[in-house]
């Protein structure tokens, strides 16, 4: 066995080992953190295939945004979990039955896959094109990002906006009665009407 | 180079223009607040206007930009005018029921807008990938809208489950779309249908299940049997000129996606969908026609009215044929016209006490309005499928189609479906002329009147407009299906 299949299976194991413990851990936030080592072990799947640009995609949106995200609202909000999770075992013919078909899908799918002759060289083949200047995958992911796919990139953007604007039309409330910072009424405090002098004479307050 | 550039931003020239005008609609809402709403409402309704100009004046051939991913034809031309028309009456309708029901946001208009630039995308998907994000720029923008009442918790529900149920029905839609890239190597349109109609041994399993599973994605979204349960929830829930839009411009954005989706990639092995169609088709015409006698809502009974209607314009796609193409195209045309009417009946359905949304509620209404009551009833003989309404010729062109591809059964019972369905349209024509009434509406919003007028005399004369219509579905059709 040589060292890239043994990492690989090292980096597969440890992912499906925790992915199975974000269902099973008991303390939701230990499940959470399960999840974070099941996003990095896939990440070192992604570097395995010389995918390093999704890869560190990985790491920086799901573990340094995505999870966290999860841990704050695990934390924060005061979910019993445990009185969640009552029930949970008799929906588990349902599911095991629909687990059973998708399996069975997968396997039939996989069962009639063929490989196209010469596509196993193209994927361990660098991104860059025969005869060219070796490129990055970043730097080919850049290229073609916005040439090609430039239209579903600026539709992308503008499904950003409206989950932004849906954010702030079905949340922002104007409340009344708070007491706002008025940048242009601090700046417009002078000398006059900051400071009163009083005379205070020994032995008396103001 | 200019020109360049702009050759290839032409054929997409209506979803630019929407697209940054919303950007500039929601940076007047954001600086005037929501005092503005009326006008940038209207200012929606100006925008949307003129890219429905755009689009009427686009030449009719076949344009393909953005490599490859952007389609305009004459079928797409013809979707899109019917997607503006829905938007651009939705948006009026809905200013009325916001000032009295405390919605009144700049938002409602500007999230419209987006979704209607979601829908214009939709319609001229021609690759995997802009398909998906076109479908959800729009599902996104109708989950907002779904909510938007959201100091009511029925509206908050709706948006929620509707929300919840697509983000899977997306899920499954990439399932299948990424099953079917790994099987035909492509995701573009046209490059499948090329890899296929060369083949010789069929589809193989995985392709299949990948068709499958892109079926259940876009059924959903059309609110075909099985995929249908969100659909009275979210109708119900909604605010009411919501569910106005969403039956109208929605429906028809995505039944033209599912056209172009199967017919384009994979009209050359149409035998593998053809059957999962029927049996939408089929599921659809009955239950729509059998689950919403029970009703006693009538914005639950127009979300069961429209998945039977989306039944029975699925059989046209079941046909497979240029025929059943121009069927579904007629058939949406109608569809538009009948409900854009239906609906405004609906938004005046308010009595003392805000809105009335149960069927009792009409009772009598032939006495206290006459004329509406007259209209309404129109609508219900269309929705009927009663000759000579319109809904008769669009049920006529679809089984006419589904004959023509020797699909017997599926029309025997379609037509059977549709004698069903008319029971409970005509009830509502039974409550409203020979029941004493209850309450009296108040007077209906201006505007409205125009609406229903000019919605009635399109159902009523139907036959008038047919046979141009005909013939522009004709041609939409053919640019399809060549050949």
């Amino acid at each position: 066995m040589d060292l890239i299949a043994f990492i690989f299976y090292i980096f597969a194991a440890i992912t499906v080992a925790s992915g199975v413990m974000v269902i099973a851990a008991r303390n939701p936030v230990h499940s959470v953190f399960f999840l974070i080592l099941a996003f990095f072990n896939s990440a070192g799947l992604f570097v395995l295939l010389g995918a390093e640009f999704v890869a560190m995609i990985l790491v920086i949106v799901y573990v340094g945004a995505v999870a966290v995200l999860f841990l704050f609202v695990v934390m924060m909000l005061d979910i019993n979990f445990t009185e969640l999770r009552q029930g949970f075992l008799q929906y588990l013919p349902v599911g095991a039955l629909i687990g059973l078909v998708l399996f069975t899908e997968l396997v039939l799918v996989v069962g009639s896959w063929t490989i196209l002759p010469g596509a196993s060289t193209a994927i361990t083949a660098p991104a860059s094109a025969a005869g060219t200047v070796a490129i990055s995958n970043t730097h080919a992911l850049g290229q073609l990002i916005y040439t090609h796919y430039a239209y579903p990139f600026q539709v992308a953007g503008l499904i950003l906006l409206v989950a932004m604007i849906g954010a702030i039309v079905l949340t922002l409330r104007q409340r009344t009665g708070v007491r706002r910072q008025s940048i242009a009424a601090q700046i417009a405090r002078t000398r006059a009407t900051a400071i009163e002098v009083r005379q205070v004479k020994p032995g008396q307050g103001i | 180079m200019p020109s360049v550039l702009l050759d290839q931003i032409a054929p997409a020239a209506p979803e630019v223009l929407l697209a940054v005008g919303s950007l500039v609609l929601l940076m007047i809402g954001a600086f005037r607040g929501n005092g503005a709403t009326r006008l940038v409402a209207w200012l929606a309704v100006a925008l949307l206007s003129l890219a429905l100009y755009v689009v009427v004046d686009m030449p009719g051939e076949t344009r393909v930009t953005f490599s490859g991913m952007f389609v305009t034809d004459r079928f797409g031309i013809f979707m899109k005018v019917l997607v503006l028309i829905g938007a651009i009456f939705a948006i009026p309708l809905s200013l009325d029921f916001a000032r009295r029901e405390g919605m009144e946001r700049f938002e409602l208009p500007v999230v419209m807008t987006l979704a209607t630039v979601g829908m214009l995308m939709m319609i001229s998907a021609n690759d995997l990938i802009s398909l998906y994000v076109g479908l959800e720029l729009q599902s996104l923008s109708l989950y907002v809208l779904a909510s938007f009442k959201r100091d009511s918790e029925r509206a908050t529900e709706a948006g929620l489950k509707y929300f919840v149920l697509g983000a899977l029905s997306s899920g499954m839609l990439l399932y299948g779309a990424s099953l079917i890239y790994g099987f035909t190597g492509s995701t573009a349109f046209p490059a499948i249908g090329a890899m296929l109609a060369q083949g010789t041994g069929g589809a193989s399993i995985g392709l299949v299940i990948g068709i499958v599973f892109l079926v259940a994605g876009l059924a959903f979204k059309v609110s075909a049997v099985p995929f249908h349960m969100w659909t009275p929830d979210v109708y119900e829930g909604a605010p009411t000129p919501v569910t106005a839009f969403f039956a109208v411009a929605p429906k028809v954005a995505a039944m033209a996606l599912f056209v172009r989706a199967l017919v384009t990639p994979f009209g050359a092995i149409a035998g593998e969908w053809q059957q999962i169609i029927i049996f939408v088709a089929i599921a659809s015409m009955v239950l729509g026609s059998v689950a919403a006698i029970l009703q006693t809502n009538i914005k639950r009974l127009m979300a069961y009215s429209s998945i039977g209607h989306v039944g029975f314009a699925l059989v046209g796609l079941a046909a497979a044929n240029v025929q059943g193409v121009q069927g579904i195209l007629i058939y949406m045309a109608t569809y538009v016209a009948v409900n854009i009417g239906t609906f405004a009946v609906i938004l005046s359905m308010r009595g003392p006490d805000g809105m009335m949304e149960r069927i009792e509620d009409l009772a009598g209404l032939s006495r206290t309005r006459p004329l509406v009551a007259f209209v309404l009833a129109i609508f219900m003989f269309s929705l009927a499928g009663i000759p000579p309404m319109a809904g008769f010729f669009a049920k006529f062109y679809v089984f006419a189609a589904a004959i023509d591809a020797h699909l017997y059964a599926l029309s025997v019972i379609g037509v059977l479906a549709s004698v069903v369905g008319a029971y409970y349209y005509l009830r509502i024509v039974k409550i409203m002329y020979f029941d004493e009434p209850v309450v009296a509406f108040e007077p209906a919003p201006k505007g409205f009147a125009a609406v229903l007028a000019v919605s009635g005399v399109l159902t009523l004369g139907f036959v008038f407009v047919a046979s141009p219509l005909v013939a522009l579905a004709a041609t939409a059709a053919k640019s399809l299906i060549p050949g």
